[in-house]
This record gives structure tokens, C-alpha cells and sequence, in this order.
């Protein structure tokens, strides 16, 4: 005799927006005891601790004149740097390890969308390379305390969610690339190219040869971070230098047009990433 | 009658290409019931290819998988609700203790707070990783991995399970203890659907076969019929256990009935006997044998079938 079946409702599925919760809680403890999460930490205070030893021994005037000049050469001028590396460290591969370690055998079998490990995991990572950002927020606002007294000018707060906005950019970029590739080693490696030469190349070659604003170009949009430590907000475009074969011109986006650009990376690339996860194979 | 339907798995014209190469061809095949039916065939033939369909790690080129009668990729997260797969061997986000990494299953699929903890652990101990618990997987060694991957795939008391070779990488050890948890999980109204190269493993624990070559299925049924069907001799081996040792002169008995070749010893309480006449022929022996009172317990055809169904099988095809 065949013992007859009835349907089990003891487990109900989570919804989706619960389970994006608990690959958020799983990776985040995953990218938090990692190796990569102390080294990352440590590059950033090493840079943190470099540029305040410098600062703190030559005393550079550019950096001592006010405290918006100090921050902008400061945090202006590194964060993006402590930006790009976090997002290389914890999205770089974070796509494509599931392929080629193996890990997502465990994962992908389970009553749960793909889309919803793509989120969670990305999540995840922001979280991380915040932390990191806070680690270096921390460290610039104790030097700035130290030349100029407690209290930040509110300039630097729209520059702190700039950069918010500027990793959450580069993040789903980085994503994007290591769901294209199924090598670590390949997504990891064309982020850190694009990031840190491709882009700046080609805003470089755009605004000097083609004389125009490289508005496509991500990097161009997070000079936001920067320039609004400007006093006064440099112009939006000049150009000098008129002997010269080339003249050296010099774009500036405003901080609507930045937000803009940096917003359109995050959703196209994003968008891109995730739909490449969904269709790809196991193989 | 819909929700007292029984677990199934079904595979409609499924066909998978990788460019001009078929690794699944129209594969037809529906299991239902509460039963373990083992997928037998060459390295290659498309087992692991089949499987990833019905997980949604691969999306068939043509037809559908369908999981109590859901299909996998396009309502993946409710195909697979009931559902507990192990594909290939995984591995474990290492910097997850073994705990860890099956309460994140456990949360995915649903199990309530409360009781996570509680079957995680039972889970562990299931597969003998318990005193691992709190440890961090990325240090296990490849058996120790693969216990936990069984241990996750039986979490949250699945009706179907997806098995894909899940004893490779055991030492004997994990290996008999794996078979004996699918045992018991035959007893709780289950579907097991496993793939693997191990026919004495198969035999022992499966009711059923599918044998596919080259991305064709081949044969579908009992083992009994399976090995009825392709086996060239007339001779079976059916190991027959009896719960208590057995004098020579019984042996001497059991060597006198009909159709009986040979008698062999095999354990202090087990015999491999050589009987004629297939099927009716093995009915006879179990008869005679029960009415002998001499203590039968278990009588099943011998792996050694199988394995012979098995060579004559793929020697014909290829
Ligand atoms: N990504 C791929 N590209 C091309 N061919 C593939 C790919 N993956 C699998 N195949 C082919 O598909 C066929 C079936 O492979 P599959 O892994 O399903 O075999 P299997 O029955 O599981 O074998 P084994 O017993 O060795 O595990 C093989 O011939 C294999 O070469
Ligand atoms: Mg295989």
C-alpha cells in the first residue's frame, strides 16, 4: 500500500525581501571575517595614517589654509581611491567566485531567486566598503579637529554622501564585471584598470582632444566629491594655455549633473550585472 | 486532489545542447511516489546535466522540468520549495562555520526561528559533523564539506531530494552512513532521485533505475524488471540475510531446492544464492525459504545483477 502524500505547510517560504535579509546577514559576517576585510582595513589606515604623517611634518600651506582646503586635499583627494579599492575587494569577484569556487553549488539550488542573491550580496558588500569609508571619515575629521577645531563645514557632509553615492556606483560596476566574467582574477582586474586608468584616460583624451565634456565618464561625474569642497565651486568649464598645440581644458560637473552621472552608472550597470547573473550557467 | 498529490519529478522532451553538442536529448521521465530511484550511466551519459535543470543552475536548450508538477525555471522558487538538492560538491562560503552555513539554508527555506538552531544541529549530528559545529568550513577537508552539503540539502524535511553522486569524496565510513540516511528517509514518504556509479550502493538502497547514455534514457523501472529485462543470464544472485546464523545442514537444504546453482556464505547471517528461472524462479526460493522457518529477513536481488545489467546495457549501446 502507497501511503498517500499531503502537502506540508510546516515551512512557509520567506518572502523574498526576508531572504535578501539573510544573504545580507551571511555575507556581511562572510566579507567581515575574511582575510580581505583586515587587509583592506589596514591599506586604509595606512593611507589614513601616510597623508597625516605628511601633512603633520612638511605642514603644506595648500593643505593648513582653511579647514575646506584641508579637507578637500585630504579626503577630496584620497577618498575615491579607498572607494575604488573597497569596491575591488568586496564586489571585484563577488559574482564570479560563485562560478569558479564553486560556492554557489550551495546557494543557487535553494528556493531562492537569483535576483535575490545578486541584491543581498551587493548590499552586503556596500556595507562593508562602508565601513571602510568610515574607518577613513574617522581619521580625516581627527586631523581636521587637530588643525581647526571640532565641527566640519556642512560642505563636507554633501561630500560625504557623494562618496555614498559614489560607492554604491562603483560597486554595481564592479558587480557587473564579475558577473560578466567567470574568472576572478579577469573581473577583478578589468575593474581596477577601468577604475583607475581607463576612466581617467579617457576623460583626460575627451576633454582636451574632442573639446567636450566627458559626461559619460564616471570618474568625471565624482569630482563632485572634491569640487564641493571648493570655495567658491570651480567653473564649468575653462580652458588655457593658447600657445600650446593642444589647450588644456578643464571640465567641471555641477553637483546635479555629478549625482546624475553617477546615479545612471549604478542603474545601467546594475540592471546589466543582474540580468547577466540570471541567465548564466552552472556549467 | 491537487494538494494530496503525490511528490514528483518530471522531465518533458528535456534536451540540452552546449553549441553542436547534445549533452541531453529529449529525455522523458517521470517519477512519482514516495520512492528512491537511482540514475545509472557512463561519465558523461548526462546525469549531473539533467540535474542542473532541475535546480535552475542550467536552463534547458528544449522542454521542460517540472517539480511537483511546477516548472524549475520558470517558477523556480516555488518548483524547488519542497525540494532539497545536492549537485556535484559544492563549496561552503569558508568563512562560515558548518553551524552558520546550514542555519543560512535553514532561513532560505523557511524554517522558523525558533527551530533553526535546533535542526541545524540535528542535521550535523545526522552526518556526524557536530563536534565541527563552530568551526569555520574553509579548513574542512573535501568529505567534511560534503557532509555538510548533505547534511543542507536534508534540511527543512524535503519531500524531494536531488542527489548527485552524494557519497563522492566519503571515506567507507561516510559512505555507509549516507546510505543509511537515504534508508531511513525512504521510511518518511520521500522522493529521492540520485545519481551514482555505485551499484552495489544503488541496488541496496534504490527501488528504481533510469539509465541514460550519450543524453538518452535508456530504461526506467524496478530494478527487479530492469535487470529482468536486460540481464543475458538466466541466473540471478539474491542475497538473502537471516536473523540468526545459519547450521550446514539447512545450507545443505537450501542447496536442494529447484533451481538453485550455488550457495554461498557471505556473512555470519547472510547467503548469496545463485537461482534460476528470473523472476518466478526467485519467487519460488523466497517461499520455500520462508517456509523453511529458518529465519529469512531480507532477500533482494544481488548488486551483482544490477552490475551485470548494467555492463550488458552499455556494451550494447555504444
Ligand atoms: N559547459 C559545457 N560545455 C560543453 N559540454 C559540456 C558542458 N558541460 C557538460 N558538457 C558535456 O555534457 C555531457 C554530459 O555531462 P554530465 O556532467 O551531465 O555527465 P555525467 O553523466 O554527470 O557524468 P559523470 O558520471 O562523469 O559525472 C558530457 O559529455 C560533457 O562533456
Ligand atoms: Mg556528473
Amino acid at each position: 500500500m502507497k501511503a498517500q502524500h499531503t502537502s506540508k505547510s510546516a515551512a512557509k517560504l520567506p518572502s523574498d525581501a526576508a531572504q535578501v535579509l539573510t544573504i545580507i546577514k551571511y555575507f556581511f559576517l562572510d566579507y567581515f571575517r575574511s582575510r580581505r576585510f583586515f587587509v583592506l582595513l589596514l591599506i586604509t589606515i595606512a593611507v589614513g595614517l601616510l597623508i597625516t604623517g605628511v601633512v603633520g611634518y612638511y605642514r603644506p600651506q595648500s593643505f593648513l589654509s582653511s579647514d575646506l582646503a584641508f579637507l578637500s586635499n585630504f579626503w577630496g583627494e584620497w577618498v575615491s581611491f579607498v572607494i575604488v579599492l573597497s569596491a575591488v575587494f568586496f564586489g571585484g569577484d563577488a559574482i564570479s567566485s560563485e562560478f569558479q569556487n564553486k560556492t554557489g553549488y550551495f546557494l543557487v539550488g535553494n528556493p531562492i531567486r537569483r535576483s535575490t542573491i545578486y541584491i543581498g550580496k551587493y548590499i552586503a558588500a556596500l556595507l562593508g566598503s562602508i565601513i571602510i569609508l568610515l574607518v577613513f571619515t574617522a581619521i580625516t575629521v581627527g586631523n581636521s579637529t587637530y588643525y581647526f577645531g571640532f565641527g566640519v563645514p556642512y560642505e563636507f557632509f554633501e561630500s560625504f554622501l557623494f562618496s555614498i553615492v559614489y560607492i554604491i556606483s562603483v560597486m554595481g560596476l564592479a558587480f557587473l564585471f564579475s558577473s560578466l566574467f567567470k574568472s576572478n582574477s579577469v573581473a577583478i582586474i578589468v575593474t581596477v584598470i577601468l577604475m583607475l586608468f581607463v576612466f581617467s584616460l579617457i576623460e583626460t583624451l575627451v576633454a582636451n582632444l574632442v573639446v567636450t565634456e566627458p559626461w559619460f565618464v564616471l570618474t568625471y561625474g565624482s569630482e563632485i566629491i572634491r569640487n564641493i569642497l571648493i570655495s567658491p565651486y570651480p567653473p564649468a568649464h575653462t580652458s588655457s594655455a593658447h600657445g600650446v598645440p593642444f589647450s588644456i581644458a578643464t571640465y567641471n560637473a555641477s553637483v546635479p549633473e555629478g549625482l546624475i552621472i553617477m546615479l545612471a552608472y549604478f542603474v545601467v550597470s546594475f540592471i546589466a550585472g543582474l540580468t547577466i547573473f540570471e541567465r548564466k550557467e552552472f556549467t | 486532489m491537487a494538494d494530496m498529490a503525490e511528490p514528483s519529478v518530471q522531465a518533458i522532451d528535456l534536451t540540452k545542447r552546449y553549441g553542436q553538442f547534445t549533452a541531453l536529448s529529449k529525455l522523458n521521465l517521470k517519477i512519482e511516489g514516495s520512492k528512491c530511484v537511482g540514475f545509472l550511466g557512463p561519465n558523461g551519459a548526462g546525469k549531473t546535466t539533467t540535474l542542473k535543470i532541475f535546480t535552475d543552475m542550467i536552463r534547458p536548450s528544449e522542454g521542460k522540468a517540472l517539480i511537483n508538477g511546477i516548472d524549475v525555471h520558470r517558477q523556480k522558487k516555488k518548483a524547488l520549495e519542497n525540494c532539497g538538492a545536492l549537485i556535484e560538491t559544492p563549496e561552503i562560503y569558508p568563512s562560515l562555520t558548518a553551524k552558520e552555513a546550514l542555519i543560512m539554508i535553514a532561513e532560505i527555506k523557511g524554517i522558523p526561528r525558533k527551530k533553526r538552531e535546533r535542526e541545524a544541529e540535528s542535521a550535523l549530528s545526522r552526518v556526524k559533523m557536530r563536534a565541527w559545529a563552530d568551526k569555520t568550513v574553509g579548513k574542512f577537508s573535501k568529505g567534511m564539506k560534503q557532509r555538510i552539503n548533505v547534511a543542507a540539502a536534508l534540511l527543512g524535511d524535503p519531500e524531494v531530494i536531488l542527489l548527485d553522486e552524494p557519497t563522492s569524496g566519503l571515506d567507507p565510513r561516510g559512505m555507509s552512513e549516507v546510505r543509511d540516511i537515504i534508508k531511513n528517509l525512504k521510511r518518511e514518504n520521500k522522493l529521492i532521485f540520485l545519481s551514482s556509479h555505485l551499484l552495489n550502493e544503488v541496488s541496496e538502497i534504490c527501488d528504481e533505475v533510469a539509465m541514460i547514455n550519450h543524453g538518452k534514457l535508456l530504461a526506467y523501472g524496478k530494478i527487479e524488471d530492469i535487470v529482468k529485462k536486460f540481464s543475458k543470464e538466466s541466473t540471478n544472485i539474491v542475497e538473502v540475510s537471516f536473523s540468526r546464523p545459519l547450521a550446514n545442514s539447512v545450507l545443505h537444504k537450501i542447496r536442494g531446492i529447484n533451481g538453485v546453482s550455488k550457495v554461498e556464505r557471505s556473512g555470519q547471517t547472510d547467503l548469496n544464492i545463485n537461482v534460476k528461472g528470473g523472476i518466478p524462479g526467485q519467487e519460488k526460493l523466497l517461499s520455500r525459504l520462508v517456509s523453511m522457518k529458518c529465519g529469512v529477513i531480507g532477500f533482494k536481488p544481488a548488486s551483482s545483477a544490477l552490475e551485470e545489467t548494467y555492463l550488458n546495457l552499455f556494451k550494447e549501446v555504444t
